[in-house]
């Protein structure tokens, strides 16, 4: 592609881009006063909702015998505690698994769903219409109906207990981000595309310089979501894993509290230093994409 | 690679180039090298679909109807799944505690975040602060959430019961007694309903201004504004995460299993948290029972199928869409 279109992609980047902070002039009361027991009421709020984690951090560095003594501060510092779960799990191998799991996942998903998007928003072709309703009828079908033929489909060509599973069919797109994503691209403007044809650019090259770049966006926000379940998930890693070496996060974590109710000897310090392991990615996630986040959840309603 | 196929393609249009105006003639190169094209962007969902989607649903359904257990090749055994799945005791009991969990859930979820997401309304730029707050939970894996939970909801030493007991409640035995089993869970999910707040308040803020004003000059008071404008304006978002959240809450699994299933699990413990997921993966995965999983697997569509029309029915006759909807 030529430079010229480079430039006119970008400057038309820029038009396609919706308005930064358009959003309609709330007009909360302008009285201080007035709006103090909303004030109140959110602080109480968000109070209940943060402090678990905050407690969970807490409870995760005190020793077994004061684990539920419900104070913020412990009495007696115990860090070792995630010392000690490195010791009792292969903990970094769950996160690494996990982490894995998830880039695999993700990137598969995004770009894949970005292709049969993209697929379904330029192109004009036969059956089109009645195709995207079978996209968008295969949303309505619970993951438990194929549940058993998929797996009974991976046990046969051998990749029970492996990672493969986990991620393997995103390569085929998933059904709710290729509608999301193709409300994306039906949002570019049609002439992008045709002044790009008219310079020589191939149909690859639409989506490769054109569709993607300008929602790239929209492909954030679908990497994120992906990593986010995939990392949470716990159904799939139960199913397919079964090599502690192997698991995932949860599926770890998991295995920690069974194991500690098998031998009937709760080391709770040890479970919530590893539930602490567990989340604190996704809060690192959050901090870094969190308008992509926040954002996208408000969006995906809309679309929907 | 890439490449290549760009320059085929290139040359495949630059010799269909004149035809492009002449409209879209089925036989024209254009559009077949178009349809070919676009058969090859969306080849990967097709593939998917048939691979994993449309020949596992074939094989599940002929599965419900055969006896499989994985040793032994599946054998036909017509009805008899679908009829044991009716006598079953646990399939009754597991479907009551999915519909109660649910019918717990999802309107509380709903009051709770719809009140957050007004609170957040009416404070403006702060909001974002404490939007954030409330998405944290839903960052929590599921897994750890209801571990940290299990702490939590402990009765005798629970940080939960401990609160109730300041403002003088005794708080129930949430994770041992068998009646406060769904509530617990429901508590576990409730904790994560931040997602619903951002939609809520998205929606709110979509609420044209001039409606409140009018109202205002009408004489409408607080309640009926909320009532006659609010409610009805934001009712398409409602009934999204109304929607999706009891599709969610039938298929519920990684809290009630985190919490209360695993190989500890003693036979003779509480069915209470025996919620419809959790039995049908048993059946699956632990019995190894596919025939009579894959059967629960159909049962379950239909009934969330079911629930699904009956809210869309529901939802024509109450929902607003403004007009730009297509």
């Amino acid at each position: 592609m030529s430079d010229s279109t480079l430039v006119r992609t970008q400057a038309v980047e820029q038009a396609v881009e919706p308005p930064a902070a358009a959003t309609p002039p709330d007009r909360p009361d302008a009285r201080w006063w007035k709006r103090l027991p909303f004030y109140l009421g959110l602080t109480v709020a968000t109070f209940a909702f943060c402090y678990p984690l905050v407690w969970l951090v807490s409870a995760s560095l005190k020793p077994k015998s004061q684990v539920f003594d419900n104070r913020l501060i412990p009495e007696v510092f115990q860090p070792q505690n995630y010392v000690e779960v490195w010791k009792t799990a292969p903990v970094l191998n769950w996160l690494f698994n996990s982490l894995t799991v998830g880039i695999m996942a993700a990137g598969t998903v995004t770009l894949s769903s970005a292709a049969v998007a993209f697929g379904f928003a330029y192109f004009r072709f036969r059956f089109r219409g009645p195709l995207f309703g079978l996209v968008l009828a295969t949303m309505m079908l619970p993951g438990a109906v194929t549940m058993i033929p998929v797996y009974l489909i991976w046990n046969k060509l051998g990749f029970i207990d492996t990672q493969v599973p986990l991620w393997a069919q995103n390569l085929f797109g998933s059904a709710f981000y290729i509608f999301l994503l193709r409300q994306f691209f039906l949002g570019i403007p049609r002439e992008l595309f045709e002044a790009a044809r008219v310079d020589g650019c191939g149909y690859l090259g639409l989506f490769r310089r054109i569709a993607l770049p300008l929602c790239r966006p929209a492909l954030v926000i679908v990497f994120i979501f992906e990593f986010q379940a995939s990392w949470s998930d716990l159904m799939k890693p139960l199913i397919y894993l079964q090599t502690p070496e192997f698991f995932t996060m949860p599926r770890g974590l998991k295995q920690l509290v069974d194991a500690f109710a098998l031998s009937g000897e709760y080391h709770w310090e040890i479970a919530m230093a590893a539930s602490v392991i567990a989340t604190v990615p996704m809060i690192i996630l959050f901090a870094l994409g969190q308008r992509h986040i926040l954002d996208g959840v408000a969006t995906t309603a809309q679309k929907g | 690679m890439a490449a290549t196929v760009e320059s085929v393609e290139r040359t495949a249009v630059g010799g269909s180039g004149g035809s492009a105006r002449r409209g879209r003639d089925k036989r024209s190169p254009l559009a077949r090298g178009e349809g070919r094209a676009a058969w090859m962007f969306i080849s990967p969902w097709v593939i998917g679909f048939l691979v994993f989607t449309a020949g596992p649903m074939i094989a599940s359904l002929v599965l419900s109807f055969t006896d499989y257990e994985m040793i032994r090749a599946p054998h036909g055994v017509g009805l008899e799944n679908y009829q044991t799945l009716v006598q079953d005791p646990k399939i009754a009991k597991s479907l009551m505690n999915t519909f109660i969990y649910a019918l717990i859930f999802v309107p509380t979820g709903t009051v709770v975040a719809l009140a957050l997401a007004m609170m957040l309304h009416k404070v403006g730029r702060a909001a974002g602060f404490f939007r954030t707050a409330f998405y944290l939970p839903v960052m929590t894996p599921a897994v750890a959430a209801s571990a940290m939970f299990l702490l939590l909801l402990n009765g005798q030493r629970g940080l939960i019961n401990q609160v109730l007991g300041w403002v003088g409640i005794q708080g129930p035995n949430w994770t041992a007694d068998p009646a406060w089993l769904k509530p617990s869970i429901a508590i576990v999910s409730l904790w994560s309903v931040g997602g619903s707040v951002v939609i809520y308040l998205a929606a709110l803020k979509n609420v044209p201004q001039q409606l409140y004003e009018a109202a205002a000059i009408d004489g409408a008071g607080p309640v009926t504004r909320f009532t006659r404008i609010t409610l009805p304006m934001i009712s398409g978002a409602l009934f999204f995460t109304i929607i999706t959240h009891t599709i969610g809450a039938l298929q519920m699994f990684d809290q009630a299993y985190t919490m209360f299933y695993g190989p500890q699990q003693k036979a003779t413990a509480s069915d209470e948290s025996l919620v419809y997921m959790i039995y049908l993966f048993q059946n699956a995965f632990q019995f190894f029972k596919m025939g009579y999983a894959s059967a629960m697997a159909w049962l379950l569509f239909l009934i969330i199928l079911a629930i699904t029309l009956i809210q869309l029915r529901i939802g024509k006759r109450y929902v607003y869409y403004e007009g730009e909807r297509d």
